[in-house]
């Protein structure tokens, strides 16, 4: 073994000038992307293993002591306040997907279908809101649902109630209703574009062979949209988990979330590591619950059928 | 023989389809242009046509995708108008077979029947024997995706059939399919559509296939039909020069009209002299000027001495060899075309050198009358 590794580096050297793989697609594709790949190493990859690795150290006021530790993990996992606020996130963004998703199809369904010639127009008009500063649309939330809001108002002109209600804003519910605006239009796309490819004869088959038009939608169109769904759930449900700007606007104290309390770690309590264990044990939660879902939303297609 | 036998004995001439003054119309584009058609009961019937001569617009109103801008269809007696396409007696293989690619063959073929919510293993049985029919025993658990064009076919066949409808409409079925399984799927259709004595309605733009299979052929050019006959009518008595392009060579030789009386036709022609013809029943006289037409195929070569009673002389100026033919143009004194002659290579046809000069004899019978 060592005598062959000592007489083999200049054959192997030569050997590499002539190797086929430098000429190999596979090669060149690695080539073409690795500028790209080396940007997300450095912006992403790196800054993830810098949290990972203050996750298991601890603050000693100023400095950090970089002994091992699972105590981040233990406070994170256990403390009631974090518990709580992780359940809160998750139950938030979960319900922010499913509602987003309920309501974007439709309207990613009517485009696809019923668009007609103006199908681009229509997907224009739905970006519309995005000209906007993602704050301004939080803003004109508070305004709508707050106490002297837009819908306060209109609900006392209609003698619906005798007094502004506070219970519309700077609570969870707060939170779900700006998040699922913001989000409509990440989940409205995807869904489009997988209702696009659904062949248009396959839904002609399922009438043909005697399905109504709620039948066929619920055997032929939706199963086979499927993926669209999958991934407006999954685009929607992995960024509103970590919010910070929307519970922090609206959401008042009922509505603070898990990235309130990592960005408070790292900012006021000044104590990275435990900031760094919320923030590790979040993201693999959310993993866990991406996976949950992508399962989840098979089995019922699977049961559809 | 036999089969011509057997076809009688299941068709019958109660009409399953009535399609009365039907217009179709798009903006000022007419896709069908008034028309009528009595399809029977277990018949073949096809419609043929270039693109754009709506046959398919005809097939989908019967289907019920489409509806008429006017006239009415009836199936099985039973008027079509406002009935939506799930509701009709009628099911349907799709040019691209339209599989479910998110079901297995049998989840396939059963999709129709699952709304019926059949009892004691019914169910079951009917995929069975549908499979069987086409073919496919055995492959009921193979995923749609993993199936070739020709067994993709076969299961749109089946998912249709299974349903047992009065009507099976089929579109170009069979255009996706390469020359030598297409030609083996023409033999099987027509077998099918004998055993389970069902209405079928093609469309097809394949001359050959229309003519293989049905028993009745309507030939449309531009949203109109111009012919419904036995394809050997069809093939032998078109009704004008454009049916009679369509269904494969024809020669066209000028004529003119001598004598005209109730059945037939004394024609006045340069290369073929003066013949007399049968008069084509839908035959309408259109000034003194008419066409006749023969097929390259009833056109023989006469060898050496032989002699037949009717027959042209001309010179060879083109050969092209086709394997088992040989097709000849032929210069004929007198006629502003040559005309084109198909000899089978069993007596040495592919051997005659450009620039013979050689007979053709034909059957004044061979020869069809068209109005101008």
């Amino acid at each position: 073994m060592t005598v062959a590794a000592e007489g083999s580096p200049p054959l192997r050297m030569a050997g590499a000038r002539r190797n086929p793989l430098l000429q190999s697609e596979a090669v060149q594709g690695f080539a073409l992307i690795s500028p790209t790949f080396v940007y997300a190493l450095i912006l992403l990859v790196l800054p993830i293993l810098v949290v990972i690795a203050h996750s298991f150290w601890t603050q000693n006021y100023l400095t950090i002591d970089h002994t091992f530790t699972l105590e981040n993990y233990r406070i994170a996992l256990t403390e009631p306040i974090y518990r709580d606020l992780l359940w809160r996130s998750l139950y938030i963004s979960l319900t922010v997907s499913l509602l987003t998703v309920a309501l974007a199809y439709p309207i990613a369904y009517f485009i696809s279908f019923h668009g007609g010639r103006h199908k681009s127009l229509w997907l224009f008009l739905i970006t519309i809101p995005f000209w906007t500063s993602y704050l301004l649309r939080v803003m004109s939330w508070k305004v709508i649902l707050g106490y002297n809001g837009v819908l306060n108002s209109g609900l006392m002109g209609l003698g619906i109630i005798s007094e502004p209600s506070d219970a519309l804003l700077y609570n969870s519910t707060a939170v779900i209703i700006t998040l699922t605006h913001a989000w409509a239009t990440f989940a409205i796309l995807p869904i489009f574009v997988s209702l696009e490819k659904v062949d248009r004869t396959l839904v002609e088959a399922a009438t043909d062979l005697g399905d109504g038009p709620l039948r066929s939608f619920l055997r032929v169109t939706l199963p086979l949209s499927a993926p669209g769904v999958i991934s407006a759930a999954l685009i929607v449900m992995i960024p509103t988990v970590g919010d910070y700007v929307t519970p922090k606007l609206v959401g008042g104290k009922d509505g603070v979330m898990i990235a309130n309390a990592i960005q408070a770690q790292f900012g006021k309590a000044s104590n990275w590591p435990l900031g760094a264990a919320l923030s590790v044990t979040t993201m693999i939660i959310v993993s866990l619950m991406a996976g949950a879902t992508v399962l989840i939303i098979r089995a019922l297609q699977r049961l559809a059928r | 023989m036999l089969e011509r036998v057997q076809s009688e004995r299941i068709q019958s001439d109660r009409t399953m389809i009535d399609i009365r003054d039907v217009t179709r119309s798009y903006g000022s584009f007419k896709a069908l242009d008034n028309a009528s058609l009595a399809i029977r009961e277990g018949e073949f019937f096809s419609l043929l046509g270039p693109s754009g001569c709506g046959k398919t617009t005809l097939l989908r109103m019967i289907a019920g995708f489409d509806t008429p801008t006017s006239g009415s269809i009836a199936v099985d007696g039973q008027p079509m108008d406002g009935i939506p396409a799930n509701r009709r007696p009628t099911n349907m293989v799709f040019q691209s077979y339209a599989i479910f690619p998110h079901l297995n063959v049998e989840q396939n073929v059963a999709y129709g029947l699952k709304r019926l919510k059949l009892r004691g293993g019914e169910e079951e049985r009917r995929v069975e024997e549908a499979l069987a029919q086409v073919s496919l025993t055995g492959l009921g658990k193979r995923r749609a995706t993993e199936l070739s064009g020709g067994q993709r076919q076969r299961v749109a066949l089946a998912r249709a059939l299974v349903m047992r409808p009065k009507v099976l409409l089929l579109d170009e079925p069979l255009s996706a399919l390469d020359k030598k399984l297409r030609e083996q799927m023409q033999v099987e259709l027509r077998r099918l559509q004998q055993a389970v004595g069902i209405t079928f309605v093609l469309v097809t733009h394949d001359q050959y296939e229309a003519l293989a299979m049905s028993d009745r052929i309507a030939v449309m050019f531009g949203g109109r039909i111009a012919q419904v006959a036995s394809p050997k009518e069809i093939y032998q008595r078109p009704v004008n020069r454009q049916v009679a392009d369509f269904l494969g060579g024809m020669n066209f030789v000028k004529a003119e009209i001598v004598e005209e009386n109730g059945a037939s036709l004394v024609l006045d022609t340069l290369g073929f002299g003066r013949v007399r013809t049968d008069k084509p029943k839908s035959f309408m006289r259109n000034g003194g000027a008419a066409t006749l037409g023969i097929r390259p195929e009833r056109l023989r070569v006469l060898w050496d001495n032989a002699t037949a009673k009717f027959e042209v002389a001309g010179k060879v100026v083109e050969r092209h060899y086709f394997g088992e033919i040989t097709h000849l143009i032929v210069e004929i004194a007198g006629l502003e075309k040559p005309l084109s002659v198909t000899e089978t290579n069993d007596f040495g046809a592919d051997d005659i050198p450009v620039g013979a000069s050689i007979r053709l004899a034909y059957d004044p019978e061979a020869l069809v009358a068209m109005a101008d």
